[in-house]
């Protein structure tokens, strides 16, 4: 627990405590700036306004679809990574955490030449009828491509700190691959998925570069809510304020739920000692 | 339940070739690095052997013909054969008890018959079972991070033996515990092991008499000993198995007036004794029947050696001074006495009639 702990020595130097303080005012200052210019008076019309709610709907809508996605490729790529060896194993993460570095708006134009009309597996989709691009399954792809590396990440790190000894454990009880990871490895790094998932959906929630490129801004199918405070800004900067802020209230709130989460499966404490 | 298990791992000098009878107990005994583990993990399939093949009871765990180092993998594949752990009905119990930290004890001990496809009412009923003989039933309910080292390890030996194995792999069992609760568990293993087929590898002679028929004394990875427990503690052919059964080991040549040592002294034994001439022998010496003195005593009825002291270490209310041959247990006053310390010569002496002497 956090709190009193006055009796261990922390001999943290006095200039490291200014620069410290410095770095936290350099991320709370813009937040607080922005707070101030929201227009208290219009607040709640500018935020249910007919776009703005579309754009906040769009946009919870699509990081959840996203952050599933997530969740159903990255558990098995993270447990490949973690667990097995092979041959070109660190290119293959490298490779699979790239969209971490990659400018979004690159990501989006990659996307298109893969799922757009004339893309590497668009033309084959579109002769089935199936049309990806500048469609909400766009929005999706983009947010999953760019949140992806996040939940693999973090999950890899759990499997690799948890270890095999569990596993070889639950394998000579005579519990089958399948049933190991189901019964015994999920649930130990159940709080690393949880954390993870979380950070994907807050990066999803917050995608724009690639979206935009591979999914346009169009109304109610493929503007989300960061494009809408991008195009309000130009028009009602009072509403691109506005929807901002909401746009932090929702992150907070789910990186608080996930914190909950997290303490609730106290159990791992017990694992560590 | 027979088991046969022969196979080699050329990267560890992994060389052991090993028959156990159906309800037989062996204690696996060696110093670290001699390949213990290695042998429990070849045999749970955790590792892969470079040759070799291990039967259960009919069934093949394990068959890699030697050839296949030269060979193409891909034909290797469909000549050698592996079972993958879960379906070798072999149930590996570790120093730590490693119970799953987010199940209760009672869904730990029901996760291997749970596996095997039993359905959840008969494999609760057999948790509890197990539970009810292992002494730990009002403990079902608990998870293990609220368990003592013993308790866990009462529940891991349940869960185990719940999983119905052919065989039983035990690596050092009680050496993560305390050793006020060692004994009770090492007697509930005592009980639950009586008709098993089983492993035990282990630091502690007492667990090697109290729980198994054979023993099997292993130095980098090869077989040095093996045999009934009490032949292979009471009379030791490696120092590493005397050392175990805290006896003194001299290894030698018999020859017409007694027995010869490798370090050039003569040693006589008990008369009566008869040992072929030329033949490899062992005399076995407790360390309390030695005695120290600074000169060296005019006593034609005893065994005298020279020796030069390497440490001495207080063992109760005795003292034990260990030197290049022999060691001896002594009073401190002795120790006093004679102003022993490391690099002192002394001489050591003992009984014909205190030692044990016997054919390698």
């Amino acid at each position: 627990m956090p709190g009193r702990r006055s009796s261990s020595y922390a001999g943290i130097p006095g200039w490291v405590v200014i620069v410290a303080v410095i770095g936290a005012a350099f991320v709370v200052l813009p937040l607080a700036a922005m707070i101030l210019r929201v227009n208290w008076a219009e607040f709640i019309p500018l935020i249910t306004s007919e776009s703005s709610v579309a754009a906040l709907l769009l946009s919870l809508r699509t990081s959840v679809a996203a952050t599933a996605l997530c969740i159903v490729l990255g558990i098995p790529m993270a447990v490949v990574l973690a667990r097995a060896e092979f041959w070109g194993q660190k290119v293959l993460r490298s490779l699979v955490l790239l969209p971490l570095v990659l400018p979004p708006v690159v990501g989006g134009i990659a996307l298109l030449y893969t799922f757009g009309r004339r893309g590497l597996l668009g033309q084959s989709f579109e002769m089935l009828g199936v049309t990806i691009a500048f469609s909400t399954t766009a929005v999706v792809l983009a947010q999953t491509f760019v949140a992806l590396p996040f939940l693999v990440l973090s999950l890899e790190g759990a499997l690799r700190t948890v270890g095999t000894r569990y596993e070889a454990v639950g394998a000579t009880l005579g519990a089958r691959p399948t049933t190991v990871l189901r019964r015994i490895t999920m649930p130990l790094v159940l709080p690393a998925l949880i954390s993870g998932a979380v950070l994907s959906f807050a990066r999803a929630l917050g995608e724009f570069g690639a979206t935009l490129t591979f999914a346009g801004s169009l109304q109610g199918v493929t503007r989300t809510l960061p494009l809408e405070i991008y195009l309000q800004r130009e028009t009602d900067p009072d509403a691109a304020v506005a929807l901002s802020l909401v746009l932090v209230i929702v992150a907070v709130v789910v990186v608080g739920l996930a914190h909950q989460a997290g303490e609730f499966t106290g159990f791992r404490r017990g694992a560590s000692s | 339940m027979t088991f046969t298990f022969a196979a080699t791992l050329a990267e560890r000098g992994f060389d052991v070739e090993l028959t156990i009878a159906e309800g037989e107990t062996v204690a696996l005994l060696g110093p670290n690095g001699a390949g213990k583990s290695t042998l429990l993990n070849l045999i749970a399939g955790l590792i892969r052997p470079d040759s070799g093949r291990a039967v259960l009871d009919d069934r093949v765990l394990f068959d890699v013909p030697a050839d296949a180092q030269g060979a193409r993998a891909a034909s290797n594949a469909i000549r050698s054969r592996w079972m993958p752990p879960h379906a070798r009905g072999v149930s590996l119990l570790a120093q730590d008890a490693l119970l799953f930290p987010h199940l209760t004890v009672l869904d730990n001990v029901a996760f291997g018959p749970r596996s095997a496809g039993v359905h959840r009412a008969e494999a609760d009923a057999r948790a509890h079972g197990w539970l009810r003989r292992v002494d730990a039933a009002e403990l079902s309910a608990r998870k293990p991070g609220q368990l003592s080292g013993g308790q866990g390890q009462r529940i891991a030996v349940a869960r185990a033996l719940a999983s119905d194995p052919g065989l039983l792999l035990l690596d050092e069992p009680l050496a993560a515990l305390d050793v006020s609760v060692a004994p009770a568990i090492r007697r509930m293993l005592r009980d639950v092991l009586a008709d098993r087929t089983a492993v035990i590898v282990t630091h502690d002679v007492l667990d090697a008499f109290t729980l198994a028929d054979r023993v099997v004394v292993l130095e980098a990875g090869r077989i040095v000993d093996i045999g009934p427990t009490r032949q292979v503690l009471d009379r030791p052919s490696t120092q590493f198995a005397a050392g175990l059964a805290a006896l003194n080991l001299l290894l030698g040549t018999a020859s017409a007036y007694g027995i010869r040592t490798d370090a050039g002294s003569h040693v006589a034994v008990p008369v009566g004794q008869s040992l072929p001439e030329g033949a490899r022998v062992g005399v076995a010496i407790r360390p309390a029947l030695v005695s120290v003195s600074a000169t060296e005593p005019f006593d034609p009825a005893l065994n005298i050696l020279p020796g030069v002291i390497i440490d001495l270490e207080t063992r109760g209310d005795l003292i034990r001074v260990r030197t290049d041959h022999l060691a001896a247990d002594v009073t401190p006053g002795v120790v006093a006495d004679l102003d022993l310390s490391s690099g002192a010569r002394v001489w050591l002496a003992f009984r014909p009639t205190d030692a044990v002497a016997y054919l390698l």
